[in-house]
């Protein structure tokens, strides 16, 4: 699978994007890591050019529940990028295990999973397993 | 007479012996901000009032600040100095702790031109960062511009400098990705930085150290610091800011408890004159103004007390050496590129020579590694183009080169175990 990984505009951390990347590489996909402090338009653009089957939004700044709406929207309006699966993940509020009540709202916005508990690696990677069954036709 | 709010108050407690100490607070809601200035103020311990911006302001994004808050003025993870504007700030300041309290402004902005503009208006009189610092980590602006907006923003601030206020810049170069990064590379950008602040015409800066993986090689580094300061930023006021771990945090109580209480201890030992603190709930969320100043008064009690532990906290020669020597080549090799640092600083990381550990940034080479050896020293096992020598031999090479997700996980959680880990200890001793 081809993964884009990527931080929300007024996100400057890296550490999560640096592991992300090495974890889904050494699982045998095709990475491409934005970058941190990533602008809404030039993620969009970057995912017309390489069209990945899955982004992943990393965030830990707290500011993921906001920018991520953002970002949400944006991809959600352009026909070619409709069938990308698209996830966020880390620390998406500024409430610690709390969170997780912008869940809902995320994914009513149209994301496929919002990673923000405990175990959240552990489940993106569950969840990028059956991404993967599914599109090599072994999961229907 | 010409007067620095936060030099004067460090010198005068250093006089007394007192380690200065200050947190990291900003809240958007300009109330609670101003709750948190005042209890700073009215801590029982020598602390420095600390406005932490939020990531909007930091990457320039006033109008997205100003959005963000319509719905909830609290949701920020910072204060939005220039969407507030000084008039805004500087009533908050008076109200709170009066204007000749000594305040900095914290953010991480590599273009810091607007909010330095602001500060200077609200009669604030120190800040932080720096064009390296605050770029290659944090920003996806080239190199190239920040360090040119850094330098016009510091221009800004030195001819502001007037009969009654000079300006203060504490250079964020010894903490570069949080972690991760060995001592010389820090001590190096740490001391570059100061040295383009000088040039520029700011006549107090502070230079920092953040708290690594063995406090042998903190004090080590300590010492190298304070030498190379002395040697490079001569006429110019000095002093040195410890920061507590930067990285990865103890996840239990007792264990982030213990790692504050020995960032005290070699800020301490180590002679620097301020600390800015961490809390316990590092690891989960943005602390209270309660928390904070419980930590505040805890780094100070620590710091102050003499006993077992610290007696046992001393620097290792050897690598003092070898930190000493790796650091001013570092310094040299980037001072001797051009006349002009802002030219210099921009060539050298062109070329690799100085190269950040992990750092995405295009202008960034990426090449260089560290390790944690045996000992818990960071040490370079990968130097790239830089112009010092790897510190192991080769038959570690091979292991080292396999660096994947679990190693650097590993090597990331390093202290949090380590720390962690003494708890569970400690709790098998207790139940006996």
């Amino acid at each position: 699978m081809k993964i884009l990984i990527s931080s929300i505009p007024s996100d400057s951390h890296t550490w999560n994007l640096v592991y992300m990347q090495m974890l889904v590489h050494e699982l045998g996909h095709e990475v491409i890591n934005l970058g941190q402090c990533m602008p809404i338009d030039e993620l969009i653009k970057s995912a017309h050019y390489y069209r990945p089957d899955l982004i992943l939004i990393s965030t830990v700044n707290g500011h993921g529940h906001i920018e991520g709406m953002e970002i949400i929207k944006q991809v959600k309006c352009h026909d070619l990028l409709r069938n990308i699966k698209v996830v966020i993940g880390g620390k998406i509020g500024t409430k610690g295990e709390e969170n997780i009540i912008y869940e809902n709202k995320l994914k009513e916005a149209g994301y496929d999973e919002v990673f923000c508990g405990v175990n959240s690696v552990a489940e993106f990677l569950e969840f990028i397993g059956i991404v993967k069954r599914y599109l090599t036709g072994n999961l229907s | 007479m010409s007067n620095n709010k936060l030099q004067s108050f460090v010198e005068k407690n250093q006089k007394l012996g007192h380690l200065v100490v200050q947190p990291r607070m900003g809240f958007s809601s300009i109330s609670k901000m101003a709750m948190g200035l005042k209890a700073v103020k009215l801590c029982n311990v020598p602390s420095i009032c600390t406005i932490t911006l939020d990531s909007y302001t930091r990457v320039n994004d006033y109008e997205g600040a100003k959005r963000a808050m319509q719905n909830n003025e609290d949701s920020l993870n910072g204060y939005p100095i220039v969407t507030y504007g000084s008039e805004k700030t500087s009533k908050m300041v008076i109200e709170s702790i009066t204007e000749n309290y000594p305040i900095q402004v914290r953010h991480g902005t590599a273009f810091p031109f607007d909010i330095f503009k602001t500060l200077i208006e609200s009669n604030i009189d120190s800040t932080e960062g720096g064009p390296v610092s605050y770029c290659l980590p944090y920003s996806r602006i080239s190199l190239k511009k920040s360090i040119e907006n850094w330098k016009n923003s510091i221009l800004l601030l030195a001819s502001a400098t007037s009969n009654t206020t000079y300006f203060h810049v504490e250079s964020f170069a010894g903490c570069m990705m949080g972690q991760l990064c060995p001592p010389s590379l820090l001590i190096a950008l740490c001391v570059l930085e100061c040295v383009f602040f000088k040039r520029l015409g700011i006549k107090s800066v502070s230079l920092s150290y953040t708290q690594g993986t063995n406090a042998s090689q903190d004090l080590s580094a300590l010492i190298v610091l304070r030498e190379l300061a002395t040697k490079y930023l001569k006429d110019i006021n000095w002093h040195v800011v410890f920061y507590t771990y930067m990285g990865v945090f103890p996840e239990t109580l007792c264990g982030a408890l213990q790692l504050i209480k020995d960032s005290a201890q070699i800020a301490s030992v180590g002679k620097c004159e301020r600390i800015i603190v961490k809390t316990p709930v590092e690891a989960l969320r943005i602390p209270t103004i309660e928390e904070n100043i419980a930590s505040l008064e805890m780094v100070y009690a620590s710091s102050e007390e003499v006993n077992q532990q610290a007696k046992k906290l001393f620097p290792d020669i050897e690598e003092e050496k070898i930190i000493y020597e790796e650091s001013k080549k570092l310094i040299d090799v980037t001072l001797n590129l051009n006349e002009q640092l802002d030219v210099g600083l921009y060539e050298a990381f062109k070329h690799g020579y100085l190269d950040i550990p992990y750092c995405l940034h295009v202008d960034n080479h990426n090449e260089v590694r560290g390790y944690i050896d045996n000992r818990g020293y960071l040490k370079w096992f990968n130097v790239g183009k830089m112009p010092i020598n790897r510190s192991f031999s080769s038959n570690h090479q091979k292991q080292k080169d396999c660096l994947n997700s679990n190693k650097l996980l590993r090597m990331l959680k390093y202290v949090q175990h380590k720390y962690d880990n003494r708890c569970e200890t400690q709790k098998k001793k207790w139940s006996i």
